[in-house]
């Protein structure tokens, strides 16, 4: 049993990275304009940012 | 759009490093064209450091390094791609925080939940003798590590709520939420340092959780509610062109003082209320008073804000400042029926308050009983109080409105019927009398041309229409496409209409005391719904124009008096008008020649019966009653102020969706109801048993997520059938 005690904190290390994530997510507005960001989604990119071709 | 595009550096904002920041409403940003329309637009501007535009509020941020009156060209650039520009109100900013707060809390808390959830599962479905008495002491430890803090953090919005009730002297839904959360935390704390086989944290955090939820969609409708309210101070603030000392200039609306001099462009809208100084011109009132017909002002009329100047500039010498023109009687008039709603409580707060002592009171008494009565240690007593709260505690009760409501509204936006009050379904579910307004709502709102005409008469009345504003010009505009004719020295006469000459020959477009002013013998009697057309040396045509019923206008008032509603037309139009048009339609009662006030007072009367209103309109002259209204649907042609101050606003040509929406609400109502309906059954069964001590907060833990569960699935039923 006493793999647990490196299994647990292990677990709870990666929920922590999760939530440290969502307020990550959070703090940086991204839950304040949720539908613009499901319409941006279909704006093509400016043509001058593309990958420049490569000969 | 017609739009004010100067001045607006009166709203930037400069920070420490120079930069330039503005804050802007677009409205009309409907799809991702628009974004990138309007976003691209800005990016030809080399100064422009950051633009964003956030398509849920319509809100655009541009910052920039140079000169504060750059400002104007980003404006002009804008609203030169077809969007209205309104500087930006700063709306209630703590409604922002609420929500992150409340996010934030359901993130701590969902990720306590599952973390506790994984270890809690090891110690259900194994007993001691396999796990040993250190592993489970470990699991139970770790778990207390989580959960405490996750509880006092997450559970502060429940906390905060009970508290201010408790402190004045009321109790809530949060207080034995909040009580149970600490309860059974604590209870767990105590059997931990007692080393006894059960805790209760998971119990808690799921509790905590789920609540969370319900929580957070009830406040999302809620804020949605908030920020329209928002959009129309937004509107409001405008600009106006100032003439002093033979200069003009450009100044924001609220800064007009009285006795300045202002000057209205023709087709612009007037900004305060005022005297005409120089000038004479038509006004299209329609929306302050409902007429469909523009009026005429000479020197020395009043005219008021908000209406619009169609035929030729004026001047007007300012009377009163916006605070109390007007539009203002019409927003504080809307303000005081908003007010009025207020008093409106929602169906499940009148459950909590029923609800709440009911608990309280078995919570004591089962301890009182079992510790006195039975005799039993404290904490064994304890334990099945919590038990009962736990097992009683309102989750299903809190997800039973909410979750309901977002699925209906979000089914109806489908529809293109925004809802944008989470309650407002509820009270549409309960009216009992329906108003409508009749311009613009039961009709197309403006006036077509009908009857048969030559294509070289309509191509005439066409090339002199173009160039004027008034409603009946513009609808000939509208029926006739193809070249037009170059009309010289064309002039525009209030009151009257259009006079040109074409091959040195007189032409006149407009009502009959145009012609009879040019002594042209007419065989017809015209009246307000029509327009003559005379060239020099011909007979005069007669154009009839019609403001058209909405093609399903007849169906939905028929089908909503078969629903036993009663049936009422409010319109500011002339009696007569109003007279023709209930010929054909199921109303009950029709007033015409209404003003916004008598409209208002109309609608007081009714709540005074009693009755339960829901006010379908559009116009300005109609937005006090939609606001006081139990609850309001407006079209979405009709004007921002209306459109802001309705609860619903429907999209496209019919009036369909005032059924659609009304069948929904009905469905909804009902589906809550079975809500309630599923929650007080889980609790008869549920709170004898914990009552009788059968159950462990454990098991009381998962029947009352299982009863949360039940209560989604049925409301998810609202998606099954459109």
């Amino acid at each position: 049993m006493s793999v647990l005690i490196f299994l647990i904190p292990l677990a709870l290390i990666l929920g922590l990275i999760g939530l440290a994530a969502f307020l990550w997510s959070l703090k940086t507005e991204q839950y304040e304009d949720l539908d613009g960001a499901a319409n941006r989604i279909l704006i093509d990119e400016n043509p001058s940012n593309k990958v420049k071709k490569v000969d | 759009m017609e739009n004010n595009t100067q001045g607006f550096e009166a709203y930037v904002r400069q920070n420490d490093d120079n930069e330039c920041a503005l804050k802007l409403k677009i409205s009309g940003v409907h799809c991702a064209a628009c974004i990138q329309k309007i976003e691209t637009t800005l990016d030809d501007f080399k100064n422009i450091n950051q633009r964003r535009l956030n398509f849920t509020t319509g809100a655009l941020s541009i910052t920039w390094n140079g000169p504060k009156e750059d400002a104007n060209n980003y404006v002009s650039a804008i609203s030169n791609l077809g969007y209205g520009v309104h500087p930006y109100k700063e709306g209630d900013k703590s409604s922002d925080e609420q929500n992150r707060f409340l996010l934030m809390c359901m993130g701590v808390s969902g990720f306590a939940a599952g973390n506790i959830m994984l270890l809690s599962f090891g110690l259900w479905i194994t007993d001691q003798n396999t796990m040993g008495n250190a592993t489970r002491e470990f699991l139970h430890f770790i778990s207390a590590l989580i959960a405490i803090p996750a509880v006092l953090f997450a559970g502060r919005p429940f906390f905060r709520s009970a508290w201010v009730a408790l402190k004045n002297k009321r109790t809530n839904m949060d207080v034995p939420i909040s009580l149970a959360l600490l309860l059974a935390t604590g209870m767990s704390v105590h059997e931990l340092v007692r080393d006894s086989e059960h805790v209760y944290f998971d119990s808690a955090l799921m509790l905590c959780f789920f609540l969370l939820i319900g929580r957070y969609l009830d406040f999302r409708a809620r804020a949605n509610a908030r920020s329209a309210a928002t959009d129309l101070m937004s509107t409001l603030s405008g600009f106006a062109t100032v003439v002093s000392d033979q200069t003009t200039r450009k100044i924001p609306i609220a800064d007009i003082k009285p006795n300045m001099i202002v000057t209205v462009a023709m087709g612009e809208k007037i900004p305060v209320d005022g005297l005409i100084e120089t000038g004479a011109t038509e006004i299209d009132t329609s929306l302050v008073t409902g007429e469909t017909m523009p009026c005429i002002a000479h020197e020395g009329d009043n005219v008021f804000a908000g209406t619009l100047n169609i035929s030729a500039p004026i001047t007007i010498k300012v009377t009163k400042t916006t605070g109390d023109s007007l539009l203002a009687d019409i927003v504080r008039l809307i303000e005081q029926a908003e007010q009025g709603q207020a008093a409106y409580t929602r169906l499940a707060d009148r459950a909590a308050k029923l609800y709440t002592p009911l608990v309280h009171s078995l919570a004591i008494t089962a301890f009182l009983l079992w510790f006195f009565v039975f005799g039993i240690s404290w904490q064994d007593a304890l334990m099945i109080s919590v038990t009962v709260l736990i097992i009683t505690c309102p989750c299903a009760l809190g997800l039973a409105v909410p979750v309901a409501q977002v699925l209906s509204t979000g089914q109806l936006l489908r529809q293109k019927i925004m809802v944008k009050s989470g309650d407002a379904l509820e009270r549409l579910a309960k009216i009992d009398t329906v108003f409508f307004d009749k311009t613009g709502t039961l009709t197309n709102g403006h006036p077509e041309l009908i009857g048969e005409y030559s294509d070289s008469d309509l191509k005439l009345a066409a090339s002199m229409a173009t160039h004027s504003q008034h409603p009946l010009s513009q609808s000939i505009v509208k029926s006739y496409d193809g070249d037009l004719l170059k009309i010289n020295d064309l002039k525009e006469i209030p009151g009257r209409g259009l006079k040109g000459t074409l091959n040195d020959k007189v032409v006149l477009l407009g009502n009959q005391k145009l012609l009879s002013d040019y002594d042209v013998y007419l065989d017809f009697q015209g009246d307000s719904m029509s327009f003559f057309l005379y060239q020099e040396g011909q007979k005069s045509i007669f154009f009839r124009f019609e403001d058209f019923l909405r093609h399903d206008t007849a169906t939905i008032l028929s089908y909503l008096k078969s629903k036993n509603l009663r049936l009422i037309l409010l319109s500011g139009d002339r009696n007569s008008v109003v007279k023709k048009i209930v010929k054909k339609l199921p109303f009950d009662r029709a007033y015409g020649d209404l003003d916004p006030t008598h409209k208002y007072k109309i609608l007081e009367s009714a709540k005074e019966n009693r009755q339960h209103v829901l006010m379908v309109g559009d116009g300005l002259n109609d937005a006090p009653v939609l606001a006081g209204a139990d609850v309001s649907m407006a079209p979405g042609t009709a004007i921002d102020m209306a459109q802001n101050t309705a609860d619903i606003v429907f999209m496209g040509n019919d009036l369909s969706p005032v059924k659609t929406a009304y069948n929904m609400a009905v469905k909804t109502q009902k589906i809550i109801k079975q809500n309630f309906a599923i929650t007080i059954a889980y609790n008869m069964i549920a709170i004898p048993l914990a009552f009788m001590g059968e159950v462990t907060p454990m098991i009381a833990a998962i029947a009352m997520s299982g009863s949360s569960i039940f209560v989604i699935l049925n409301s998810f039923r609202l998606k099954l059938k459109p």
